[in-house]
C-alpha cells in the first residue's frame, strides 16, 4: 500500500482482465500495492506461523492439557484432551474436557486414528509436525523457526517504523474509526471497497493487522519464552506477568488459535474480495484497480 | 455395575517414551538435522548472554508446594543392587567425584547430610510441558566439586545414575546426564536428598538427586551415584551427553 511508490501501469494484460472477469476494454490500471520487503516479510511469516502452529500441537500432544497458574493441577486441568479404552483397553472414545465438562471429539481430539486404528492423542496426526508424535523433534522445529519468526519480526518492525509504512498505512484514523460501524456493516454483507478505495486498508483491516502484529505476536512470543526456566531466572517478570508458567502456557495455546482465528478469516477475505488479484499483489506487487482509470 | 472403561487421559506421563517411534522426510536428512542442531547453539548462547551463569530460578512458599509432587521417567530402579542399597537404609550409598578434578572424592549420605545444606522451593519443568512446585534440600554442588578441586580442563560434569534404561543392543545401559561446569556450579545446583521435608522416596530418586533448577526436568538425574568432570562428551554412552539426547532431545535444556 504505497502512495509515493505508485507505479500505475497504464494498461492491463487481457490475460489478466480476462481472469479478473473484467471487461477488455474498461479503464482498469495497475496499482503497486505491496512493496517487496513486505511481500518476503509476509510469506515468511506465513511459512513460520504454519509450522510453528503444527509443531507446537505436536508438543502440545506430549501433555495434552492446560492449567493456570505457576504449577499443573493435574486433578483441574482448565483444558485436557483425553481417550478412553474399552474392557480390552482398545481406544474407543475421545473427550475435549474443558473446565470438568466433557465433549466427544472421537476421531479429531482426544482419541484419532493413525495406521487406520484409533490412538489416544491429543491433535490428529494431520495437524501437527512431525505427523507422528515426536516430542523432540517438534521442539526443534518450533525453535528453529520461532527465531527466523522473531527475526522477520524484528526486521518488519524497524523498517516498517523507518518506511512510515505502519504510520501511512496500518494505524487508524480518526476517519476509520468513526467509519467501523459503517465497514462491520459492509464486511457482514460482503461489500468490499473497489476502485480508488481499494488502495487503502479499511478500519477493520487496520484494527485486525494492528492486533496480530502488535498484540498477539509479542504477546506469542513472551508467553513462549515464559515456559523456558533459564529465561524465567534471566526475566522473572516474564512469569509474574501471566500468572505463572502454566497460565504463559495456556495463553501461548489462546494466541496460536488466535492467529489460526485470524488466518482463517484473512484467507476468508482473500477469497472474497478477488482470490487472484489479491495473491498476484502479495506476490509480485501489483493489484489491478477497477473502475476509473488515471486519466 | 463397575465402570469397565480407563481414563487414559490421566496416563499421558510416560508418554513422550513411546513418542521418539516416528519419522519424517526432513527428519532424516542430515543437513536439515545439522541446521537445527546449530539452532541449539544459538539458543544457548543468546540465554547465557541474557541468563548469565548466576541468576537464580523463582522461589516460592510453602504455600505454593503441589500436594503431590508428579513422578516422571523412572519410578524405581528395581535391581537387585539398588533394592540391596533400598533395603539397608542407603548406609553404603556412595556418591563419587572423579575425572578432571585433583582431589577425587566418595561421599556417604551421612557426609552429604552433614554439608552446609541449601533448601529451596521451586518449580520443576517437564519437558512434556508440566510444571510441579516443591521444597528440595541439599548441599550445593559447588561445594562438593570445590572440594574435589576442578582442574582448569574441565568442562563438563556428567552424571551416572542407577536406573537401567532399555537401550537397544546395550542390556547393561543406565540414565546419564551431563551439564555445563558454569550450570553444575550454579547456587541453585544442589545434591537433593530432602522433598518436601521429608527424607527423598524411591520415585523421586532416592537416595539422592541432582536439582538444577534453570534447567528442564531431564536434566536432573535421579538415583545419583557418579559425578565425572570431563572436558569432552564425547565417547561416553551416544556421546550426546546424555540418555534422553542420545534419544533425540536436545542438550541443551533450557527450554
Amino acid at each position: 500500500m504505497t502512495t509515493d511508490a505508485e507505479k500505475a501501469l497504464p494498461h492491463v494484460p487481457d490475460g489478466v482482465r480476462a481472469a479478473l472477469g473484467l471487461a477488455p476494454s474498461g479503464p482498469h490500471y495497475f496499482f503497486y500495492r505491496h512493496r517487496a520487503w513486505v511481500r518476503a516479510a509476509h510469506w515468511i511469516n506465513a511459512l513460520c506461523l504454519a509450522i510453528l502452529l503444527m509443531s507446537g500441537l505436536n508438543i502440545f500432544n506430549a501433555h495434552p492439557a492446560l492449567y493456570w497458574g505457576d504449577g499443573s493441577d493435574f486433578e483441574h486441568p482448565a483444558l485436557m484432551l483425553g481417550a478412553y479404552a474399552d474392557e480390552f483397553g482398545m481406544v474407543d472414545r475421545g473427550v475435549t474436557s474443558i473446565g470438568g465438562h466433557e465433549f466427544d471429539t472421537t476421531g479429531v481430539l482426544g482419541a484419532s486414528k493413525a495406521g487406520g486404528q484409533l490412538v489416544a492423542r491429543g491433535f490428529p496426526d494431520w495437524a501437527t509436525l512431525p505427523g507422528p508424535g515426536w516430542l523432540a523433534m517438534a521442539r526443534q522445529w518450533h525453535f528453529a523457526f520461532a527465531w527466523i519468526l522473531v527475526l522477520n519480526a524484528i526486521g518488519f518492525v524497524i523498517y516498517g517504523l523507518w518506511s512510515r509504512h505502519f504510520a501511512r498505512d496500518l494505524a487508524p484514523t480518526r476517519q476509520d474509526i468513526a467509519h467501523l460501524p459503517r465497514e462491520i456493516a459492509d464486511h457482514a454483507r460482503l461489500r468490499f471497497p473497489h476502485g480508488e478505495k481499494a488502495k487503502h486498508y479499511n478500519g477493520l483491516q487496520k484494527l485486525a493487522y494492528c492486533a496480530v502484529i502488535f498484540l498477539a505476536g509479542p504477546l506469542i512470543v513472551m508467553t513462549g519464552l515464559a515456559m523456558s526456566p533459564t529465561m524465567d531466572a534471566a526475566f522473572p517478570f516474564l512469569p509474574w506477568l501471566f500468572g505463572g508458567r502454566q497460565s504463559a502456557r495456556a495463553i501461548h495455546f489462546l494466541c496460536a488459535f488466535s492467529f489460526l482465528g485470524f488466518f482463517i478469516v484473512h484467507i476468508a477475505m482473500v477469497i472474497l474480495s478477488g482470490s487472484w488479484n489479491n495473491l498476484r499483489s502479495m506476490v509480485t506487487g501489483w493489484y489491478v484497480i477497477k473502475g476509473r482509470g488515471h486519466g | 455395575m463397575a465402570d469397565r472403561r480407563r481414563f487414559l487421559g490421566r496416563a499421558f506421563a510416560g508418554l513422550s517414551t513411546a513418542m521418539l517411534a516416528g519419522c519424517y522426510d526432513l527428519d532424516e536428512k542430515p543437513w536439515f538435522t545439522g541446521a537445527l542442531g546449530k539452532v541449539e547453539n544459538l539458543t544457548r548462547e543468546v540465554q547465557h548472554l541474557f541468563a548469565g551463569p548466576q541468576t537464580l530460578a523463582q522461589e516460592f512458599t510453602k504455600a505454593d508446594i503441589a500436594p503431590v509432587f508428579r513422578a516422571n521417567g523412572t519410578r524405581d530402579p528395581g535391581t537387585p543392587d539398588y533394592k540391596a542399597h533400598l533395603a539397608n537404609g542407603f548406609r553404603d550409598w556412595r556418591v563419587t567425584v572423579s575425572g578432571l578434578v585433583d582431589h577425587p572424592l566418595s561421599l556417604s549420605m551421612d557426609r552429604i547430610r552433614a554439608m552446609p545444606q541449601r533448601t529451596q522451593i521451586t518449580r520443576h519443568d517437564c519437558v512434556e510441558g508440566w510444571s510441579c512446585i516443591g521444597e528440595w534440600s541439599g548441599p550445593q554442588l559447588a561445594l562438593v566439586l570445590a572440594a574435589a578441586a576442578p582442574r582448569p580442563k574441565a568442562r563438563y560434569a556428567v552424571f551416572y545414575c542407577a536406573d537401567p534404561m532399555t537401550v537397544e543392543g546395550d542390556p547393561d545401559h543406565y540414565y546419564y546426564e551431563s551439564l555445563e561446569l558454569s550450570e553444575a556450579m550454579h547456587p541453585q545446583t544442589i545434591l537433593a536428598h530432602r522433598l518436601n521435608g521429608a527424607i527423598l522416596d524411591v520415585p523421586h530418586g532416592a537416595p539422592v538427586r541432582l536439582r538444577a533448577e534453570r534447567q528442564l526436568g531431564y536434566k536432573q538425574p535421579k538415583y545419583l551415584q557418579r559425578i565425572v568432570l570431563t572436558d569432552t562428551l564425547q565417547g561416553i554412552g551416544g556421546g550426546k551427553g546424555g540418555y534422553w539426547e542420545d534419544q533425540g532431545y536436545t542438550w541443551y535444556g533450557g527450554i
